[in-house]
């Protein structure tokens, strides 16, 4: 994606690129107060860069949001505050003080920790702030309701989705005019497929966790799944007994809290490798993640009515 | 499965997992198409994605295996896997079979990217299909062999026409049903040959299909051998795409946002509709017509050498010209028109009909102004193609009508720049958007009717009268006491020695205004005629009175739009229904609830009461003469 198209013809990233650049400035233009839903994972990673490049060289004019749930990788903390650092843009990281307070956590509460620390919390954080337009990294390959989602997504006044009564989106054109207390989720990168995303971090160089490449890191078992034992004592303690540690060599397709995300074996330590794995696998992106085997097939979609992301 | 093509003829698989760099680069040099698929409701239009979806490899193992759980629970293809269930997502919708919205799929082959939009074939979902073919370089329409050309195919072929796809996919389906047979396949192609160019569909593709066994999807099909053509993915690969198309048109890019990190550099962001630029371009701006030249387009891997249609770049100007959202730049020598009225086809998209004369926002590339629309000249019977009168637009109505802006807007015909001759509008109250419309052309008067300079101006009529205009906008229901309290009002300011008129309803009514009724249009061009006289008579340096009903906020607001800054000032004169109805001075209550009045305001007709009045009275807790009072002495204490 460097520079000089010589030839009329845009390739799938050019026009992707440019389609997520035109929303983040239409938003902008349009919008009061919006912000940037930051989760640290690789299409957060590829959003920022998009809103880097739409406004270089000013700053993003907005905000980076975190909704934290206190149980992301360490890894995960460490990248976010240096891309804040590098982009110059203003970091909020919030968590529901009902969650902490309660001592939420995915082993314990299953979905109520997801239901607690993220929409909750996310609910919270918007209402604090004032936000009137929220953009987020989702992508519509990535589950059934989301193929279906506008780009510019109206909220209630309590955030919750409407399917039946979505504005029509027409060519490009983005009515971001809203009634008395509802706010606008946007998705810039709804037109993204996951190989997409991988191919544009591959050749922007956008920085990613580390965490999506493999390496020996210590992992356990835990109700059938793989995860990493990335911080052993709060483990044992929310557990109630230390887990069998073992060192494997592991990677993360998806990034969500440590515990909730599932490792897989790999030995994929570049991005092309990474790429090949991911394109040859048998299994799809989000099935490391327990959120969407809630409810049987509708989860998302209940979630998203309530308010979820 | 039979003895159909299951192989998908893609290669990657094999180019992934020995030269993953040499598949990387490939994948890097697609390029991208956008093309819907629409048909009835048993086309199978969800199957056939579900199968270019799963012979692309687009479905994971675990995907498909909830996708067996799922077709062998609610499938409707018995032990066979029920594509149609991957692609129909909302939970709420699968009970019933069918696709109720506009469904975005996406798949690769060795050429391009596609996105897909799955377009349902109800004729309540007109909007859908329309949304979806907005953004599309073409268009698939299915036709189950079986059934031939139907009502929805020439609706859906109508509709693909009129947004401006050119690349038009005939896929006759279901051709295993009918033992693949090229007489019907012919038969199918003939017919629709003939109603493609009845509306003006120049040409067309066709293709024998079974979306279901997987004939001529990817893999040409043993069963079809008296057909010579490019499979669906073939001809899928090789269309020309839309933005190609623009990059060779001239140059325009319509501003979104001006870039002003500090006072050293400002730059002009936008993704450009059509042509080309680069550093050194004549370029003019609009609708200022002011001209400089462009110095660097600016993105965050270096400047650009050139940027092409499709692209979102940052232009940076050699002079300060002015230049903000909602302008445009483009080649100086061949620049885009500016007008102020227009010949549109409207689709209207939501559920309340259009109302002729009330203003509406209109959304133009990054321009927002406010606009009416006239009663339209014609609808489109999108069944048979007939033209019929009508005095409205309902939901999923096509219809011609002309529109007026507020101010020009720089434009061209849709025919040649979606960008710049696509628009929608809002309601100015719910904010939804209710239709979608292309301008056909501008009319000529707008462009022959200028303002005549006049050399005293409206500053100087104030003068002479020692005075500052105002318009008094008294409104509230029918013998709520409007009148009444103007009229006072009017008699002080007049003792007073200000120079006042009182425009008032009924009288209007008897002159005027005397050719119209009570009708929810009748009623909005009541208030714009009034609106537009207030407006001459605080020209003249007048302070205008109007005693008018005016149930609707929109056409308040459309008055207070027309005047200066502060001039409009609204009197909401609140009495409630049951005490305008007891006292009823001219027994109009009476005869509306006895039926013999319709469209009476607060009995069957809206009354919606003013959000944020300058004044409101309450006339069972204040005397008309203490309101008066009350209003004579803030106008004047602030004048």
């Amino acid at each position: 994606m460097t520079t000089m198209p010589d030839r009329k013809t845009l390739t799938h990233l050019e026009r992707l690129e440019s389609e997520a650049i035109h929303i983040m400035r239409e938003v902008v233009a349009e919008a009061t107060n919006p912000v940037m839903l930051y989760s640290v994972g690789k299409d957060s990673a590829v959003m920022l860069h998009l809103a880097r490049k739409a406004f270089y060289p000013s700053p993003p004019p907005f905000p980076l949001l975190h909704v934290d749930t206190t149980w992301k990788f360490q890894a995960m903390y460490e990248l976010r505050n240096q891309m804040a650092q590098d982009s110059g843009m203003e970091l909020l990281v919030y968590q529901n003080p009902e969650a902490a307070e309660k001592g939420i956590n995915p082993f314990d509460h299953g979905a109520l920790h997801t239901d607690m620390w993220k929409t909750e919390g996310l609910k919270q954080a918007l209402d604090k702030y004032g936000f009137d337009a929220a953009f987020g990294g989702a992508r519509r390959d990535e589950e059934k309701s989301r193929a279906k989602e506008r780009i510019f997504s109206f909220r209630t006044a309590s955030h919750g989705w409407d399917p039946k009564n979505q504005r029509p989106e027409l060519w490009n054109l983005y009515n971001a005019r809203k009634n008395k207390g509802e706010s606008i989720r946007v998705f810039p990168i709804s037109n993204w497929t996951e190989l997409d995303i991988w191919q544009y971090i591959h050749l922007n160089n956008v920085p990613i966790v580390p965490l999506y490449f493999a390496a020996e890191r210590p992992t356990f078992e835990w109700e059938g799944g793989l995860f990493m034992a990335d911080d052993i004592p709060r483990l044992e303690k929310v557990l109630g007994y230390r887990p069998e540690i073992t060192n494997r060599s592991i990677r993360f397709r998806t990034l969500g809290c440590f515990p909730l995300t599932g490792a897989v074996e790999s030995t994929a330590k570049t991005l092309p490798e990474v790429i090949q794995e991911t394109l040859l696998t048998t299994t799809s992106e989000r099935q490391g993640r327990v959120i969407d085997k809630d409810a049987g097939g509708a989860g998302m979609e209940v979630k998203k009515q309530q308010g979820y992301f | 499965m039979s003895e159909s093509t299951t192989d998908p003829i893609y290669k990657t698989e094999a180019l992934i997992a020995e030269d993953i760099d040499a598949y990387l680069d490939q994948h890097q040099h697609k390029t991208m198409l956008r093309f819907i698929t629409c048909g009835s409701v048993d086309d199978g239009k969800s199957t056939l994605i579900g199968r270019l979806l799963y012979d692309s490899k687009m479905i994971f193992e675990d995907q498909l295996t909830a996708l067996e759980n799922d077709s062998k629970k609610v499938g409707t293809q018995g032990q066979e896997i029920d594509f149609a269930l991957l692609v129909d997502g909302l939970a709420a919708e699968r009970e019933q079979g069918i696709t109720i919205d506009v469904a975005y799929r996406f798949f690769n082959t060795e050429k391009r990217k596609f996105i897909v939009a799955d377009c349902p074939g109800h004729e309540q979902y007109t909007r859908n299909m329309i949304t979806g073919a907005s953004t599309a370089d073409l268009a698939v329409i299915l036709i189950d062999a079986r059934k031939g050309v139907l009502v929805q195919t020439r609706r859906h072929s109508y509709l693909c026409h009129l947004i401006g796809i050119k690349n038009i996919v005939l896929a006759v389906n279901k051709m295993d049903l009918v033992d693949y047979d090229q007489a019907t396949f012919d038969a199918i192609v003939k017919d629709y040959a003939a109603f493609a160019r009845s509306i003006g569909i120049e040409s067309f593709t066709a293709l024998p299909i079974s979306g279901f066994k997987g004939d001529n999807i990817t893999t040409v099909s043993p069963n079809t051998p008296w057909y010579g053509g490019p499979t669906l993915v073939e001809h899928l690969e090789t269309v020309e795409v839309l933005s190609s198309i623009d990059a060779d048109k001239a140059f325009r890019m319509p501003v979104q946002w001006v870039n002003r990190p500090n006072l050293d550099f400002r730059g002009f962001s936008g993704l450009i509709a059509t042509g080309s630029v680069k550093p050194g371009d004549e370029v003019r701006v609009l609708p200022s017509g002011k001209t400089s030249t462009v110095t660097r387009v600016v993105t965050l891997d270096g400047d650009l050498d050139q940027a092409v249609a499709g692209q979102s770049v940052t232009l940076c100007l050699a002079d300060e010209v002015d230049c903000s959202r909602g302008d445009v730049i483009s080649l100086a020598d061949n620049p885009p028109q500016a007008a102020d009225q227009f010949e549109a086809t409207l689709v209207w998209l939501n559920d309340e009909a259009m109302i002729p004369g009330r203003a509406y926002w209109l959304k133009l590339a990054t321009q927002t102004v406010s606009v009416t629309v006239q009663q339209p000249k014609y609808v489109v019977n999108v069944n048979t193609m007939e033209q019929l009168a009508a005095k409205t637009l309902e939901l999923n109505a096509i219809g011609v009508a002309e529109i007026a802006t507020d101010k020009p807007i720089v434009f061209e015909p849709y025919v040649d720049s979606r960008t710049l001759g696509g628009f929608v509008l809002i309601d100015k109250m719910s904010n939804a958007t209710v239709a979608a419309g292309m301008l056909n052309f501008s009319l000529r008067r707008a462009q022959n009717v200028h303002w005549q300079a006049l050399d005293i101006s409206r500053e100087a009529h104030a003068a002479l009268k020692n005075q500052t205009p105002k318009v008094l906008w008294f409104t509230g229901l029918s013998g709520s006491g409007k009148s009444t309290i103007a009229n006072l009002v009017e008699k002080r300011l007049h003792a007073l020695g200000k120079h006042t008129f009182l425009l008032d309803g009924d009288n209007v009514r008897h002159g005027l205004n005397k050719d119209l009724g009570f009708t929810e249009a009748d009623r909005i061009e009541n208030i714009r005629r009034v609106g537009e006289v207030a407006r001459l008579m605080t020209d003249a340096g007048l302070i205008v009175l109007t005693a008018f009903i005016s149930p609707f906020r929109a056409e308040r607001e459309m008055v207070r739009g027309l005047m200066a800054e502060g001039e409009f000032v609204e009197v909401f004169v609140d009495t409630p229904l049951e005490v305008a109805e007891a006292r009823d001075v001219k027994g109009l209550y009476k005869k509306a609830r006895s039926g013999q009045l319709k469209n009476f305001t607060g009995i069957d007709s809206p009354y919606e009461a003013p959000e944020n009045p300058d004044f409101r009275i309450d006339t069972t807790a204040e005397t008309p003469e203490a309101a008066a009072e009350r209003i004579v002495n803030a106008l004047l204490g602030a004048n």
